[in-house]
């Protein structure tokens, strides 16, 4: 199967080259808008795998939704002004350090299988549906994690909105509901007047 | 090796027998529009070019491709030129999975509903960049507008494509037109009627057309993301937003009127003729109606403003749709609508 290949190599390179230009442009948007790309090549690997609810779901929640948002709130600032220059070696120590927490993870994902290389999984049969293998997984054997991802991601939401909400005085907010009490009575009043402009 | 190839050729013809129509349509859908709000409001549109107009869409097309596309100074070449195919692209690509008959549909995948949805979305960029990249103050607030109202209403439409999940029990959109068989009656219409309404009024702003159009609202902010792009890229623009418009109208029509169902499935006499077979053509007429209320929208209602839109979106219609998909639930576990 040349074709595959090549298109997982493809898609390789690309995720891979966009990884890298997120953190070395200098341009936030330009970085916000690779950190896209590389999300959308991620999920063409993963649809490559067979595993397409889970590729559609990544484009859907991430570069649908957050990295909307993401672009949003740096196009919004104007951070092309500010270029953090000569902060690189700073952060480096602390870079460093994720990165090596991760790569032992990652490590120690892969000593479990042992490290000589694993054949392809066979190909489903057509009909098998990852999507509901995936919902049914979910909600049986892994219900209680998540649930509980699901009570935190709410606990997140409502810290965050306590955090950032306050009432500001003076502001011209409109009352829907007193907007459509209205009646006509309280705001025209008809005058009577002759024909020819003079009052009578 | 040979036979992939085949596969290739034989794949990508069926792609263009899907896209020209689609381009055909969106020419002739821009033609339909000035006739029809000409008609509203009492004169005759375009009627120079050709019989009763109907050539226009392609002189408007040549009066397009030749006009000279400007690059505003200091704006992004590269983004500014990218951003009107990253609004085109997904806008087709969504048509891949759309059933047009029982059988007559590009890639039956199971997850098809997702599909549409992940594309709808991406559509967004493609104004977001757009209007960043253009360097223009008016552009720059038009995309971002744009961006704040797509992620606002795509959650009332996911909400109210739940509803529909919820009842067919399938995310494959063949699936879940035939889950409406029966008649008229056993369409999805009916049952999840409030998401029904909120999904083609979602929909509507989720294209910024109006009166949610406010990222090109020509009074305050002159043509909003678009404001820097002439000829060929702007005409892209527009093929976009009405292959988008199309395909809005394409998905209320298959989730909820049944697709190619025939309204008269079923019934004693007219059952048995053409008229109670299903097939492309009521997908068609089905999707037509749809079209024609996006410009009777616009003929009608003034536009929205824009603290208003996202008060409808957030405070109306998402609580809306949560109850509803609670009631839908309760019609399945009853055993009245779906498996």
């Amino acid at each position: 199967m040349p074709i595959i290949e090549i298109i997982f190599y493809l898609f390789s390179a690309v995720l891979i080259g966009s990884a890298l230009s997120v953190v070395t442009v200098g341009n936030p948007v330009y970085a916000a808008l690779f950190l896209v790309l590389s999300f959308f090549s991620a999920a063409c690997i993963w649809l490559l795998l067979q595993a397409e609810f889970l590729a559609i779901v990544l484009v859907l929640v991430y570069v649908g939704a957050v990295m909307v948002l993401f672009l949003f709130v740096v196009m919004m600032l104007d951070v092309s002004a500010v270029r953090p220059r000569g902060g690189f070696a700073a952060y480096l120590p602390v870079g460093l350090l994720v990165m090596l927490i991760m790569a032992v993870q990652m490590f120690l994902v892969i000593w479990t299988r042992g490290l000589e290389t694993q054949p392809m999984p066979e190909p489903r049969p057509v009909g098998y549906s990852h999507t509901s293998e995936i919902g049914r997984l979910l909600y049986t054997d892994y219900l209680y994690a998540f649930e509980i991802a699901a009570v935190i991601l709410l606990v997140a939401i409502i810290a965050a909105i306590a955090l950032t909400h306050r009432r500001r005085p003076g502001t011209k907010a409109q009352d829907p509901g007193q907007q459509v009490k209205v009646r006509r009575e309280e705001r025209v009043r008809l005058v009577k007047m002759s024909a020819d402009g003079e009052e009578n | 090796m040979i036979e992939q190839l085949l596969t290739l050729i034989w794949t990508v013809t069926k792609i263009m027998m899907i896209v020209l129509p689609i381009t055909i349509a969106v020419a002739y859908f821009t033609f339909f529009e000035r006739k029809v709000i000409g008609y509203m409001q009492v004169r005759r549109g375009p009627n120079r070019v050709g019989p009763m107009g109907l050539l226009q869409p392609f002189a408007d097309v040549f009066k397009m491709l030749f006009k000279e596309i400007i690059i505003p100074t200091n704006a992004s070449r590269f983004l500014f030129l990218l951003a009107p195919v990253l609004a085109l692209a997904p806008a087709l690509t969504a048509w891949a999975v759309i059933p047009f008959d029982d059988w007559l549909v590009l890639a039956d995948i199971d997850a098809g509903l997702l599909f549409v949805l992940a594309l709808t979305s991406m559509g967004v960029y493609g104004i977001l960049i757009g209007g960043w990249a253009s360097n223009s103050k008016y552009a720059l607030l038009g995309g971002l507008r744009s961006a704040a109202q797509t992620v606002s209403y795509e959650i009332a439409m996911g909400f109210a494509l739940v509803g529909v999940v919820v009842l067919s029990g399938t995310l494959n959109l063949s699936g879940i037109v035939q889950a409406q068989s029966g008649s008229v009656l056993s369409w999805f219409w009916l049952p999840l009627l409030p998401l029904f309404v909120i999904y083609f009024i979602s929909g509507v702003a989720e294209t910024n057309r109006a009166p949610f159009d406010v990222a090109e609202g020509e009074s305050e902010i002159v043509a909003g993301f678009h404001t820097e792009y002439s000829g060929s890229a702007f005409a892209v623009f527009f093929l976009a937003e009405y292959a988008n418009m199309i395909l809005i109208s394409a998905l209320a029509a298959l989730l909820f009127l049944g697709g190619w169902l025939s309204p008269f499935q079923g019934w004693p006499v007219l059952g048995d003729t053409f008229l109670g077979a299903g097939g492309i053509h009521w997908f068609l007429l089905k999707t037509a109606v749809f079209c024609f209320l996006y410009l009777w929208f616009r003929a009608t209602f003034p536009r929205y403003r824009y603290d208003q839109i996202m008060r409808l979106g957030w405070k109306v219609f998402i609580p809306i749709t949560i109850v509803w998909i609670m009631v839908a639930g309760v019609f399945r576990v009853l055993g009245w609508y779906g498996g």
